[in-house]
């Protein structure tokens, strides 16, 4: 609650707020100040309050050998997961806590950290999370309270920046690839202002509006954005605006082709896997892999990983969708992501992916280079042995 | 020499050379704690250490994770003396006052007008003291 109340104090908050629910991003390992901090709160008997979901992690429980890490790291890994779930989160071990089946409603005020989770939330769902980092997460958690601040007040989800679309080709607007790279390009012009899209289609699904914000949120510290007729708070501009004034950036064919540049750090060169899957995959895009994988066959010198939850997988599998992709040689990773923890098993080559946030967080965090491409490119990639890439859509 | 008033976040004092990023940076995915180098491959410090310095830089970005990687830089020494932003930025702090709080090791957090963070010189020599004002000396 200190650490609360210093928040609050920081935001200019004056006073709390319930929630209905907490997603923890602190279960994942990055070094032994995460377990200090979660074993002083379990040593001193704290539980949630609110139902409370846990993030990725840095474990597959579900497929362990898949870890190539050392013993100790996989030790305190699983210790710090145990500790979250010790004070009573669910061990839901994903990035998409929205795929779960009960999601918080529009106005619904909740305590989400998770770049990608934050962003989805306030956006598509119309719910209502500040943008929560590691520890103050389960603090909120543990009291069911935070500040009226941020993105919990109504004032502050007034769109800041507007980015037209209407002059970009159609086909464009019909590829899931483009929305990946107009969330990198949005969040690389308005860092952590509130954006407010115009021209997308208004049947734009959950995913490619997922794929947009987990780029924003990375490439920029995008916590909310408004796409217009889409998403449930802008119904036209002068809502989402508030009736406010903004700038407007006008999107067009060629700032798009070099944020499609920017997430790639090489053009050709040895292929050495596929990395699908960050944000976890969805249903609906098991579908849609399980359509692209059909009757292809993977070389053995490339290894193509799709990351997911583990309720997502059981759903999967329980419709008939992980045999093709099984067969095909796809291999499954639950509870974690492939660019957070060492799983990949060579890093010297090139890892193509259809992931903004893969593709800009990877060459950091495991010394790989990226190029970015749709599923299916990953896909065809694979199944050539080597990159292949259409490139007039871009043109 | 001059003299910048700033907001603390997180009071404290320290002494250090500036240094100056030229974009946000996420901790997380950003900052190798081990070594306190900046790993992020596109940002334009990569390859820089923070260790020890002054870190200017107009806001943080990205990912959650940014607490915990702060402060586990902090409980390995490899963390900035001080750390200088434009925006009030609560994944940053949150990780400085629970380092403080685990490992009794305070780094200031300061908010500064926008104007006087961009005035700082790369390699300045800085002086953060209680009351957040700090002495800027620019590098000979």
């Amino acid at each position: 609650m200190t650490l609360l109340v210093r928040v609050a104090a920081i935001t200019a908050a004056d006073h709390f707020i319930d929630i209905t629910c907490a997603h923890i991003d602190s279960c994942l390992w990055h070094g032994q100040a995460g377990l200090d901090f979660a074993r002083r709160l379990a040593r001193e008997g704290a539980r949630v309050r609110v139902p409370t979901t846990l993030n990725v992690s840095s474990l597959d429980l579900l497929h362990p050998g898949l870890f190539r890490g050392d013993a100790r790291t996989a030790n305190s890994a699983k210790q710090l997961m145990d500790t979250y779930v010790g004070m009573g989160c669910r061990p839901t071990w994903t990035c998409a806590p929205y795929q779960l089946p009960r999601r918080p409603a529009l106005g619904e005020h909740i305590a989400w950290a998770e770049s990608n989770a934050i962003v989805f939330a306030n956006s598509v769902l119309g719910a209502r999370t500040d943008r929560y980092g590691d520890f103050i997460d389960i603090c909120a958690a543990l009291t069911g309270r935070v500040p009226y601040s941020g993105l919990h007040d109504p004032a502050n989800r007034r769109g800041e920046m507007v980015f037209r679309t209407e002059s970009l080709d159609p086909r464009l607007l019909a590829e899931d690839t483009l929305y990946p790279v107009l969330g990198h390009f949005i969040g690389r012009e308005c860092g952590s202002a509130v954006p407010v899209i115009t021209g997308l289609p208004p049947a734009t699904g959950e995913d490619r509006l997922k794929a947009l914000g987990a780029a924003a949120a990375s490439s920029g510290a995008v916590a909310m954005f408004h796409a217009v007729g889409v998403t449930p708070e802008a119904p036209d501009l002068a809502a989402a605006l508030q009736s406010g004034d903004a700038v407007v950036v006008r999107v067009d064919g060629a700032v798009l082709r070099s944020a499609r540049d920017e997430l790639s750090t090489a053009v050709e060169g040895p292929l050495i896997a596929i990395s699908l899957g960050t944000p976890h995959l969805s249903f609906a895009e098991f579908q849609h892999l399980s359509a692209l994988v059909e009757g292809v066959r993977f070389p053995d010198h490339i290894d193509v990983w799709a990351s997911t939850g583990r309720d997502v997988l059981r759903s999967a599998r329980e419709a008939g969708l992980l045999a093709p992709i099984e067969a095909a040689g796809v291999r499954i990773v639950t509870d974690t992501c492939t660019y957070i923890t060492p799983i990949l098993r060579k890093t010297d080559g090139i890892v193509m992916t259809d992931s903004a946030k893969w593709a800009w967080y990877a060459p950091g965090n495991l010394g790989v280079d990226v190029v970015f491409g749709s599923m299916a490119e990953c896909i065809r990639s694979a199944a050539a042995g080597r990159i292949v890439r259409d490139d007039t859509l871009w043109r | 020499m001059a003299l910048i008033r700033g907001t603390p976040l997180v009071a404290g004092t320290a002494e250090g050379t500036a240094l100056v990023l030229g974009q946000p940076l996420s901790f997380w995915g950003g900052l190798d704690p081990g070594t306190g180098r900046i790993i992020d491959a596109r940002h334009p410090q990569h390859g820089e250490t923070v260790t020890g310095r002054v870190l200017v830089m107009p806001a943080g970005r990205g990912s959650s994770s940014s607490t915990t990687v702060i402060a586990e830089a902090i409980r390995l020494g490899t963390a900035p003396a001080a750390i200088l932003l434009a925006r009030a930025d609560v994944i940053i702090v949150v990780g400085v006052l629970a380092a403080a709080d685990l490992y009794g090791r305070v780094v200031p957090v300061v908010k500064l007008p926008a104007a006087d963070l961009d005035s700082i010189p790369a390699g300045a020599r800085m002086d953060v003291r209680l009351d957040a004002s700090i002495d800027v000396t620019a590098p000979a």
